[in-house]
């Protein structure tokens, strides 16, 4: 493992908060030395990065680097897993959201997150499962929820698609529609960050281009996080990109600088195909 | 087979009248306790092993389950015989349902924990996200899901302890009359057959195959019913991709 070599040969210290250290106030979440295991799998270390407030910042990487787990870390989903366990801190408006007494459920509804492959509620029409979060938590006015349906669905880009199916079953929509769903599921309980895994990655080029607008255009509002093995949607959607690599942070800033002025070696190599 | 089979009480041995209705009334009963008993101690546990069980207690639990399941259920009933029969010297429609229960009971849980643990991760973890609790998210998503899955479960136990008749055979005794009171003996369709087809008269022996052919439809019947009535709006839908 050349590459392995590599990482140690650049004695890599804890970088500060990139991009253009920006005052603190301006991030919306950030991490402070965040480490996180799965069992004994050290998969996360010592990353301190931060997401400004109505920005996109993109993580790019290898697979198995960690971007996912970074994400999962900044809504407490990371925990879900058994065995997996985290170190440091993560401020979402300057509190930390693995403090003492701070119920993770409360966290997830202010960071939303959409996943890798549209995973709809199979049991619920397109209309339960953009409420279900409302309604699961106890909303019952229906003049609240068919607001909030309609609200989602036009921010997420579906409405005109589905303004009379709302009665269907969720997973009878095409696989870009079911995406746009999760998106709009997750508006539905108004977070304020919106996290996606790689949410393209089982849709082709038409969907992915539909949600990719979607994106620039949820940053008006939401401050988003995407993760995506693709470089040239992240060079695309984002504002910002984080590169990572064996669970550590090498590299983050501008998106346009880090792709045509990287600072470190092994970001120059990995968007032009060298290695990984 | 007329009205008088499925209403009237059995006859005299060697007069050509006389019916069931006792033996079905008590099968009806003994499935409507059993569905009272057994079977939601059977979905909680289901539910508990597949969501929660992870651990060393859930372990144990699984592994009585399934020797439970693999109980004779002549067993089960003089067990059940034992523990609430010679206790209270009554024999009652109670100590039968009981005894069915412990029947169901490893069967409904293994099935409800199968059918839970194939709804998979990905709609688990799009509830959480949404900030929804776990145990909403269990009872709203998870087994939203496989609800069919576990109706099938329940229905295969119904289907199963329908039939049984050693159990009862030890726990009801049998009656020619319909139910009185909850210490005293009730027919049930299993033992009205296996003690009419052992009858030297014709006309008896007929009524046990008459009674076979209603046990099936009642089988049947709940069945089918039970599969319309929690039919979801979407169970047919396939997920595209």
């Amino acid at each position: 493992m050349t590459s392995q070599v590599q990482l140690e040969e650049l004695k890599l210290e804890s970088k500060p908060l990139t991009p253009a250290n920006q005052p603190l106030e301006k991030y919306k979440v950030r991490t402070e030395n965040l480490n996180a295991w799965f069992g004994n799998n050290h998969v996360l270390k010592d990353i301190s990065i931060g997401f400004l407030t109505n920005d996109v910042t993109a993580i790019i990487g290898p697979s198995g680097c960690g971007k996912s787990t970074l994400i999962r870390c900044l809504n407490r989903m990371h925990e879900l897993v058994p065995g997996a366990r985290t170190k440091g801190s993560v401020l979402l408006d300057d509190s930390d959201i693995y403090g003492r007494g701070v119920d993770p459920v409360s966290v997830r509804r202010r960071v939303g997150m959409v996943f890798q492959k549209p995973n709809p509620f199979p049991t619920m029409s397109v209309y339960d499962n953009v409420a279900a979060g409302l309604k699961l938590n106890g909303v019952r006015n229906h003049v609240v929820l068919d607001k909030a349906v309609q609200r989602s669905l036009e921010q997420a880009f579906l409405w005109d698609e589905v303004r009379t199916d709302l009665d269907t079953s969720g997973s009878s929509l095409s696989g870009g529609q079911q995406q746009r769903l999760c998106i709009a599921r997750a508006l539905a309980v108004e977070p304020e960050i919106i996290l996606m895994d790689e949410p393209c990655s089982a849709l082709d080029p038409i969907a992915t281009a539909k949600i990719e607008e979607l994106i620039a255009s949820l940053k008006e509002q939401y401050t988003v996080g995407i993760v995506t093995h693709n470089m040239q949607q992240a060079a695309r959607v984002s504002d910002f990109t984080a590169f990572l690599y064996l669970g550590q942070l090498i590299e983050y800033g501008e998106t346009t600088n880090l792709f045509e002025n990287p600072k470190e070696q092994l970001t120059e190599r990995y968007p032009t195909g060298k290695f990984g | 087979m007329n009205l008088q089979f499925i209403t009237g009480l059995p006859g005299v041995p060697g007069e050509t009248v006389g019916g069931i209705a006792p033996a079905i009334q008590g099968t009806l009963l003994l499935i409507g306790l059993t569905c009272v008993i057994g079977i939601p101690s059977g979905v909680l546990a289901g539910i508990y092993l597949a969501e929660f069980g992870n651990n060393k207690f859930g372990k144990a639990i699984r592994f009585l389950n399934d020797v439970l399941s693999e109980f004779p259920s002549i067993v089960v009933g003089i067990l059940i015989s034992v523990l609430l029969v010679v206790a209270t010297h009554q024999y009652s429609p109670v100590a039968g349902a009981v005894a069915l229960s412990v029947i169901t009971l490893p069967i409904v849980t293994r099935t409800t924990e199968e059918s839970i643990k194939t709804v998979p991760n990905s709609l688990r973890d799009a509830a959480m996200a949404l900030g929804i609790r776990r145990w909403r998210t269990t009872i709203s998503v998870v087994i939203s899901t496989a609800r069919s899955g576990i109706i099938t479960g329940i229905l295969l136990s119904i289907a199963r302890i329908s039939g049984e008749t050693a159990p009862l055979i030890l726990t009801i005794l049998g009656s020619n009359f319909f139910f009185s009171a909850w210490n005293q003996p009730i027919d049930a369709l299993p033992l009205r057959i296996f003690h009419d087809a052992f009858q030297a008269d014709p006309f008896t022996r007929q009524q046990a195959w008459g009674a076979a052919l209603v046990l099936i439809i009642i089988v049947l019947t709940l069945n089918v019913g039970v599969r319309l009535a929690t039919r979801g709006r979407y169970s047919s839908s396939r997920t595209r991709l």
